[in-house]
């Protein structure tokens, strides 16, 4: 956001992102606000942003995988999942802090990662989504069938703590939870403005010519699988920290493709579309929610649990809306009105 | 044999029944402007691609720098110095000009991904050095006033001028040109091998140039190699070129001589 008149005299300020005072008072308040919000908001707001900001994190590696390098993954849920639950066995079964723990599941999330990725070599797009898919149903019967992931029940992931001070509480959480996706917001940010995201984006349109650019096209490939996996493991980390329990079943297939249609309805290849995406689709759950039990009270011939699929259809017709009307998604509005700002009070 | 930058011995390329390139050979010498012409299908396409490592000759080498560019991997052989154009604009349509170049600077950065997403420091600071190379390549080609615009919108003068710009971009020893002027109009090709005399000048880098238009190969090419139906018919200056029977015959058609 510029306002018109606004130039930059070096390459520095010409390449940074927030360029002036404006910028930074509107970064630094959003910041205070988000870190104030515990102090006057509800139990219940809080916890759904802490689902929001867990999300977040997850939309942007897929952001990362499929928004910039291009490359289809519907293998993300179960990435997310190997995080979580190695995040739960290090703390519970080797007694790790969670501080340790955090970290290492993003590693390994990432690792597989990049098993699941390594057929993009050969594969591209309806393909390589088909072998992700094959990667996600390894992962979740391997977990479901082995002992140490305590089949289909699950684990029990103790809260993270400092010394005697435990974070068991949706407040205390949220800290946790907003630092680690400011920190993993700024680090993608940054990521995709400079060479590697050049490169990403450049494997995206045009494969061939970024091969004769000299970029190895293999290498690069696997580091947005690495990248976007290791965003799946903390998201899933986190996620099993914060509900003090894992399982399979946040992690099916579905939670995959509502991932996918979150980057879809935010903006492709955009990072605050990420944020986009799931603020919107996460509005649309809560819609719902409030909506069907007044359903389901008019009108009791729907049965009892018209909230699941009344979701399902709003999600499905959202999605087919943007897709014919925006299919850049809600930041490329964004990327308008900001246009338009700058050259405020002209007009095109 | 002091000046020879790249040596084609003999190679041979086929796509299923057809021959694209039979027993050709060539050599690129330093600073020298060295134009490959033929008819439609002739091959020329096929042998820039034989050099770049997009397709690989079935028999014979090419050898650069010791080395045998038909085993190396196409990333590989821009690193090791020889950037080219393509016939059908290949550019990133996403980016806009500045990071279309800047991504051509991949090959001079120093790796180290992680330190990417941290950016500030080290990484700004290369990210600027190259920012410099890139703008002067910008001011060589008069692309400042689409520094920030979206390749992918540019109409087709200027994304072949992207194009070109890119391939510099990569501060190369050998600079392959696929057809740069094609479907140009007068003005975009006069300013198009003013430019190329320009890079060629300032650089003094090889350039093969692929090209059509026969009035500005003779003009600005040093040497001469005609291709029809994958075999070398001819090579030599200009002034050699325009006297060839063989050549004269290639161009009208082989059902007219
Ligand atoms: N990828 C490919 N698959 C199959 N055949 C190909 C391929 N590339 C080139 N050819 C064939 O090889 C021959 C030489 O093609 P090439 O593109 O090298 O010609 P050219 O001299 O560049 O022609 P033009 O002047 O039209 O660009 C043609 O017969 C073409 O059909
Ligand atoms: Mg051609």
């Amino acid at each position: 956001m510029r306002p018109c008149g606004v130039f930059d005299e070096r390459y520095e300020t010409d390449m940074a992102i927030i360029r002036t005072w404006q910028h930074w008072t509107i970064l630094l308040g959003t910041i205070g606000l988000l870190f104030c919000i515990p102090l006057f908001a509800s139990y219940y707001f809080i916890s759904l942003l802490n689902g929001i900001f867990i999300t977040s994190v997850m939309v942007l590696g897929l952001q990362i995988i499929m928004g910039y390098c291009g490359q289809v993954s519907l293998g993300q849920a179960a990435f997310m999942a190997v995080g979580g639950f190695v995040s739960a066995l290090l703390t519970l079964k080797l007694g790790l802090s969670f501080w340790l723990a955090l970290p290492l599941s993003g590693l390994s999330a990432g690792l597989i990662g990049l098993i699941g990725g390594a057929p993009s070599l050969r594969v591209k797009e309806f393909y390589l989504a088909m072998s992700t898919v094959a990667i996600h149903y390894v992962i979740i019967w391997l977990i479901t069938h082995l002992k140490i992931t305590g089949y289909t029940q699950g684990l029990v992931a103790p809260p993270p703590a400092i010394g005697n001070f435990v974070f068991n509480t949706e407040e205390r959480m949220y800290y946790i939870i907003l630092m680690v996706t400011l920190l993993l917001t700024f680090y993608a940010r940054n990521l995709i403005r400079g060479n590697v995201g050049r490169i990403f984006i450049a494997i995206r349109d045009n494969d061939l010519a970024a091969e004769v650019m000299g970029v190895n096209i293999f290498k690069y490939k696997m580091l947005a699988f690495f990248v976007s996996c290791f965003y799946a493991g903390i998201a899933g980390s986190l996620l099993a920290h914060w509900y003090q329990i894992v399982n399979v079943e946040q992690f099916t297939l579905n939670h995959a493709l509502l991932y996918i249609g979150m980057i879809i309805v935010g903006g492709m290849g955009s990072i605050p579309g990420a944020f986009f995406g799931v603020f919107l689709l996460r509005l649309l759950d809560e819609f719902v929610l409030t909506v069907s039990p007044m359903l389901a009270h008019k009108f009791p011939q729907l049965g009892m649990t018209p909230a699941a699929s009344l979701g399902v259809m709003c999600f499905g017709i959202v999605l087919v809306l943007f897709l014919l009307y925006e299919p850049r998604g809600i930041a490329h509005r964004w990327e308008i009105f900001k246009a338009s700002y700058r050259i405020y009070p002209y007009r095109k | 044999m002091e000046n020879n930058l790249i040596h084609i011995k003999n190679i041979h390329l086929a796509f299923g029944g057809t021959q694209a390139l039979l027993n050709v050979s060539l050599e690129i010498k330093e600073k020298e402007i060295l134009a490959i012409i033929g008819p439609n299908g002739a091959g020329k396409t096929s042998l820039l691609n034989c050099i770049s490592g997009f397709y690989r000759p079935y028999k014979g080498e090419i050898i650069y720098q010791n080395m045998d560019l038909t085993k190396v991997a196409p990333h590989k052989i821009a690193k090791l110095g020889i950037a080219r154009t393509f016939q059908n604009i290949e550019l990133y349509t996403g980016l806009n000009t500045l990071d279309n170049l800047m991504a051509a600077r991949h090959i001079h950065m120093k790796r180290g991904a992680f330190w990417d997403g941290i950016y500030f420091g080290p990484r700004r600071r290369e990210d600027i050095k190259h920012r410099k190379f890139v703008e002067e390549v910008i001011d060589l080609l008069e692309l400042e006033p689409v520094r920030k615009k979206i390749v992918g919108s540019l109409p087709y003068g200027q994304r072949k001028r992207v194009d070109l710009a890119r391939a510099l971009c990569m501060n190369p020893k050998i600079l392959l040109l696929d057809e740069p002027m094609a479907g140009m109009n007068v003005e975009e090709k006069e300013d198009m091998a003013r430019f190329i005399l320009d890079i060629f000048e300032l650089r003094e880098i090889a350039v093969v140039l692929v090209e059509h238009n026969m009035d500005v190969v003779m003009d600005i090419s040093d040497r001469i190699a005609v291709l029809d139906f994958g075999t070398k018919i001819a090579e030599g200056s200009p002034d050699d070129i325009k006297g060839d029977p063989k050549v004269i015959r290639a161009y009208l058609g082989a059902g007219q001589s």
